[in-house]
């Protein structure tokens, strides 16, 4: 056991030998042996510089890499004690939402219709009453109700780009998953959005477990409880983001931290 | 002492780039009118030509006869009747070859996108486009030997619509291709990171959030076969009379004014059908573009 490695007693997320190689007949790997476990209700971060993995390893834990055939993904995930890689892709993803780098509403849909995306697109059919209340519920929690209240039937490409990102966050908890992954979501978000964001998700981990990433290490000691630092597709380590910020226990750690590299 | 040298070349220069600048904007402008010219001439002579037999029995008469519009000529009068049974003929081919067409166009067009790369997509990206270069009146040999001989034993509207619809479907197939391309993958990865089945994706947010290119292409396509005569002298022959029935032969406003060509008694006629045909086919085009503006903005 790797003792830069923390380990979390009853996970919500458990990755085992987790190896992910971008092309089939290669054995270049882009997450390499990856063993984590994520703690429920909280957000937990992942770091580091570029092409280090990260992004990889978060769209494995949702199955994102399906879409591409070419992806080889290796070792086991558990979601509550569950193998995802046995579970049906369609029922993990309503589990675990997933929030993206650029905001991405749908542009034919109204407002409304994009918080209830996850109900219409599946034909899952709600009252009206029930539909209106999962609206109002995601919007309040994102802290967006009262900036669209009158406006929930104009497009949702009609917003600004930190409105847009924070409804796609309302987007993937309409559901009310398990878990929210997060993929940069500030990069294309100006600072009063960026920290409009960061405070929603403090509030939502109450409700959800998050696993973030982030290229930006000052926004993982901000609202952060755990901390993943990746390099070169290894988890390099893993633990409390404070102690982890003040006290690295790996020179690599240490070194992207204090800015040498990265 | 330096600036005053520095402005002097300045100076300098400057003339010999205004000059340049100048000599440049003419011969764009000069090529611009060559360039446009020909559209404008070609409007303008239909108009001139054609406007005097636009009327309303234009749009709801049959063609005339030969004797009749023979004897309206003699007494210079305009020729009666219209090309109602080449406009009905018209849209019947062009409804049918539509409905053949498009749905599997954009399906095959969906195919080629969701599978770049494949040999198999491959294979049929190429033919489509080797298909897109056959000659229109092969195509219309083929439709002739298809349905003409085999399914409606003699000339029909059926087999002119499945020729119209061959051409159609390379132009189709392409601009669904294309359309899909534009748009952005993480809104497929939204959708399936909703828990969304994939050909739930496809149906109800790919091709909503393509439907203004879909419609473009599909606009295209229907303004590119109006014109087409040759593959339907070979198959849907004309119908002096409006039909509607798909096995029979039919009439369409190219067919008619190659019929108009030939009689040198309707000589009037041609130039108004001429416009008619390129003022729909304008229209047309004006909408795709249209369209395609919206959704840009």
């Amino acid at each position: 056991m790797n003792k830069n490695i923390d380990v979390i007693e009853n996970p919500v997320l458990k990755v085992e030998d987790l190896c992910i190689a971008y092309n089939k007949s290669d054995s270049k790997y882009a997450v390499k042996n990856v063993n984590v476990t994520v703690k429920k209700n909280s957000i937990t971060a992942i770091m580091g510089p570029s092409g280090c993995g990260k992004s990889t390893m978060l769209r494995a834990i949702n199955r994102m890499h399906e879409l591409y055939p070419d992806i080889k993904t290796e070792g086991k995930i558990y979601l509550n004690g569950e193998n995802i890689m046995k579970m049906d892709t369609i029922q993990l993803r309503r589990k675990i939402g997933m929030v993206f780098q650029r905001p991405n509403p749908f542009p034919t849909m109204s407002i409304y219709d994009n918080v209830i995306a996850g109900y219409k697109l599946n034909g899952i059919r709600i009252k009206k009453s029930e539909r209106d209340d999962i609206v109002e519920r995601s919007l309040t929690n994102v802290a967006l109700w009262d900036e669209v209240k009158d406006s929930l039937h104009k497009k949702g490409t009609f917003l600004s780009g930190g409105q847009q990102q924070r409804l796609c966050i309302a987007r993937s908890i309409a559901f009310q998953p398990d878990v929210i992954l997060l993929d940069e979501p500030t990069s294309a978000l100006d600072p009063i959005a960026t920290s409009k964001v960061e405070d929603l998700l403090v509030e939502l981990q109450k409700d959800y477990t998050i696993v973030l990433v982030t290229h930006n290490m000052s926004q993982a000691a901000r609202i952060s409880e755990y901390s993943m630092f990746m390099y070169l597709g290894d988890l390099v380590e893993y633990g409390k983001t404070d102690m982890m910020f003040t006290n690295p226990r790996n020179k690599k750690t240490e070194e992207y931290l204090t800015g040498k590299f990265g | 002492m330096s600036t005053e040298k520095s402005s002097i070349d300045l100076t300098k220069n400057n003339t010999y780039r205004s000059v340049k600048d100048k000599v440049f904007l003419w011969t764009v402008i000069v090529i611009s009118i060559i360039t446009i010219s020909p559209i404008v001439m070609i409007i303008g002579k239909l108009v001139w030509k054609g406007f005097r037999q636009i009327n309303f029995s234009f749009f709801t008469a049959v063609t005339p006869s030969t004797f009749e519009a023979m004897t309206a000529v003699a007494n210079g009068e305009i020729i009666p009747g219209g090309i109602v049974n080449g406009i009905t003929g018209t849209l019947l081919l062009v409804l049918m070859a539509s409905l053949i067409a498009i749905p599997v166009g954009i399906i095959i067009g969906l195919f080629l996108y969701e599978n770049p790369g494949k040999r198999y997509a491959d294979l049929i990206r190429n033919l489509s486009d080797i298909l897109q270069g056959v000659p229109s009146i092969v195509l219309g040999l083929i439709a002739y030997l298809w349905v003409v001989k085999n399914i409606t034993q003699g000339y029909s509207a059926l087999a002119g619509s499945v020729a119209l619809a061959i051409m159609m479907l390379p132009l189709i197939i392409r601009s669904t291709e294309e359309t899909m391309k534009m748009i952005p993958g993480t809104l497929k990865e939204a959708g399936l990171a909703l828990g969304v089945p994939y050909y739930k994706v496809i149906i109800k947010v790919l091709i909503p959030s393509g439907i203004s290119g879909l419609s473009t292409g599909v606009l295209l396509a229907i303004s590119r076969i109006l014109g087409e005569t040759a593959p339907l002298m070979l198959t849907t022959l004309g119908n002096p009379m409006i039909n509607w029935d798909v096995t029979a032969p039919t009439s369409a406003v190219p067919l008619l004014i190659w019929d108009f060509y030939n009689d040198p008694n309707m000589v009037d006629l041609i130039w108004s059908s001429s416009l008619f045909l390129m003022g729909f086919v304008l229209t047309l085009n004006i909408i795709s573009k249209r369209i395609s503006a919206k959704s840009k903005a």
